[in-house]
């Protein structure tokens, strides 16, 4: 009879937080539903507190207090900028919570654990830490600590095989043993796994970090979810389930984005060998217009790209990662109020992996408070280039690289990218002409009808935005 | 093996479910889907407080403590940091 409540609270438990996933459809509704889930763990502590007495309540609830007096404080301050690092770091700290329970759970004195629980408690074990400092290496490249390009060791492949071959050999070994054995096995597949997840996360860089970011989402999950197995809580495997499967879909929706594999991404690409890309230019010349008068060549880029500014009824914005690190998005959120006080119609394209983290881009227009019913994802708004007068480019390169269309063999072959190229005007504010991450060269650049502003993302807008009104008060 | 059964299946049911419900959200709001999947991911919390229920030894209870704290950082810096930027989301008021 007992069971059978428990197993009935535990559902209502569980049912709360479905709930809160449902409420996940627009923003206001979000916001409730994160409220929600927050109260669904916190039915889920009171549960275990209620049917367990604790030996040491002092210190349980001096680690409860300052963990979380830390996590609000930090909330509190971090800016949206850091939210990618942030983010990051949270999955670290999760990935250790459930690696260092498991290993206190499977070698604890009292434990007498069948097979299928000393096993999960293994792969918690290395799925935990893995996440752990695979996260923290993600983390440290977003907040710009460590070189943000693929670090790729000698032997890069061998070293991962060497490492996987030594966590399974020393895991069968722990499955099979107990006592002091079983507790420096333990250890070493800590060491190992550690060693991993650094190994790992380190050569992937750039634009592939949404994949990482979402990888390890899930990979936190699924350490939550063994670790629930050996401490045979079913809330730990629900709620663990469910974030695995949030960050499976994520990664997935990440990976089509970019055309390419999740082993691809993660493991096998070798992004030494970059093909160059295609200098054809009748690839990217519109076959709708005719070809513009190429810009002119007297006067400033500045004054190029106002004239032509003034003359497009239709504008398209294509932010990426470049607007995010010039903290560009509120110069952005004023150009397209003035655009639209002078009646131009403005709308933003949003490519799924632009920025670092699956919608990095849409959190930082919300911040400078743009319109959403302005904010549109590829699939709707790539047909209407072709009637579009300019394509606004912020700090996005290979998000709008045509060679991608053009070029075979290079990383971004066959990737979805918007189709700035079909503007009659392209107007790029990149920091420089430099390829974007993938390093294939952009022809883009270089077409008659691209006005290219290098510098800064920030000043290049306050400087339009100068020049704007310079020219409407005269 | 019932018992097994049972966590199979309770894995099983809540990654379906989840996979359908998650499926839904709209592009715009994955960043604050998986800042708040992240918190929920720190549930190990629970795990944390059950090491306790048990006699521990001081290393046990430095491990565990350890991992308490990193749990509730990670669940509380989780749902709000999540407020803040579904916050932000929300049309402001025209200044009148």
């Amino acid at each position: 009879m007992d069971s059978t409540w428990s197993l009935l609270i535990d559902s209502i438990i569980i049912a709360i937080l479905f709930l809160a996933l449902g409420q996940f459809k627009t923003p206001q509704i979000a916001r409730c539903g994160n409220w929600t889930a927050s109260f669904a763990l916190l039915c889920a502590m009171m549960v275990v507190l209620v049917r367990n007495t604790l030996q040491e309540p002092i210190v349980v609830v001096l680690a409860l207090a300052v963990g979380g007096a830390v996590g609000w404080l930090v909330a509190r301050r971090v800016t949206m900028i850091q939210i990618p690092a942030m983010v990051a770091f949270q999955h670290g700290a999760g990935g250790i919570a459930a690696f260092l329970i498991s290993f206190v759970e499977l070698t604890r004195d009292q434990s007498d654990f069948r097979l299928v629980e000393q096993l999960s408690g293994i792969l918690g074990i290395i799925i935990g830490a893995a996440t752990f400092n695979g996260s923290m290496v993600a983390s440290a490249k977003l907040a710009g600590l460590v070189r943000q390009t693929p670090i790729l060791l000698p032997k890069h492949n061998f070293i991962l095989v060497v490492i996987v071959v030594g966590l399974a050999a020393f895991g069968a070994f722990a499955v099979f043993s107990s006592g002091l054995p079983l507790f420096i096995a333990s250890l070493v597949l800590i060491g190992l796994s550690i060693l991993l997840g650094a190994v790992f996360a380190i050569r992937i860089g750039g634009a592939d970090m949404p994949v990482l970011i979402s990888f390890l989402n899930a990979t936190a999950g699924v350490a939550a979810s063994f670790c629930g197995i050996i401490i045979q809580n079913r809330l730990l495997i629900a709620c663990g389930a469910t974030v695995a499967a949030s960050g499976s879909i994520l990664t997935h929706v990440m990976c089509k984005a970019m055309n390419r594999t999740l082993f691809k991404v993660l493991v096998a690409d070798d992004l030494q060998s970059i093909a160059t890309a295609p200098q054809d230019q009748n690839l990217i010349t519109p076959s709708l217009f005719p070809t513009p008068e190429p810009v002119s060549q007297d006067g400033t880029p500045i004054d190029h790209a106002v004239e032509v500014i003034r003359d497009s009824q239709t504008v398209i914005i294509i932010p990426g990662y470049g607007m995010a690190l010039a903290h560009a998005q509120f110069e952005i959120v004023k150009i397209t109020n003035w655009l639209k006080q002078h009646g131009k119609k403005v709308r933003f394209a949003i490519h799924p992996v632009a920025g670092r983290m699956p919608g990095h881009m849409h959190v930082l227009l919300a911040e400078a408070d743009a319109d959403p019913e302005m904010l549109f994802d590829l699939p709707e708004i790539n047909s209407q280039f072709q009637e579009t007068d300019l394509a606004l480019i912020v700090g996005a390169c290979d998000v709008v690289n045509p060679a991608a269309i053009t070029a075979k063999g290079t990383p971004i072959s066959g990737m979805p990218i918007l189709a700035a190229h079909e503007a009659r005007y392209v107007l790029v504010c990149n920091l420089d002409e430099r390829p974007g991450y993938s390093g294939v060269e952009n022809p883009l650049y270089h077409s008659p009808k691209t006005i290219l502003l290098a510098g800064n993302a920030k000043d290049t807008l306050n400087q339009l935005l100068q020049a704007f009104d310079a020219s409407f008060r005269s | 093996m019932v018992n097994l059964l049972l966590m199979v299946s309770v894995f099983a049911i809540s990654f379906i479910i989840g996979y359908l419900l998650i499926s839904r959200v709209p592009t715009r709001l994955h960043t604050p889907l998986m800042s708040m999947t992240n918190a929920i991911s720190a549930v190990t919390i629970l795990g944390g407080v059950l090491l306790f229920a048990d006699d521990t030894t001081t290393f046990e209870k430095w491990l565990g403590a350890s991992a308490i704290a990193l749990a509730a950082f990670n669940v509380v810096g989780g749902f709000a940091i999540t407020d803040r930027m579904l916050k932000m989301f929300k049309r402001k008021e025209p200044h009148s």
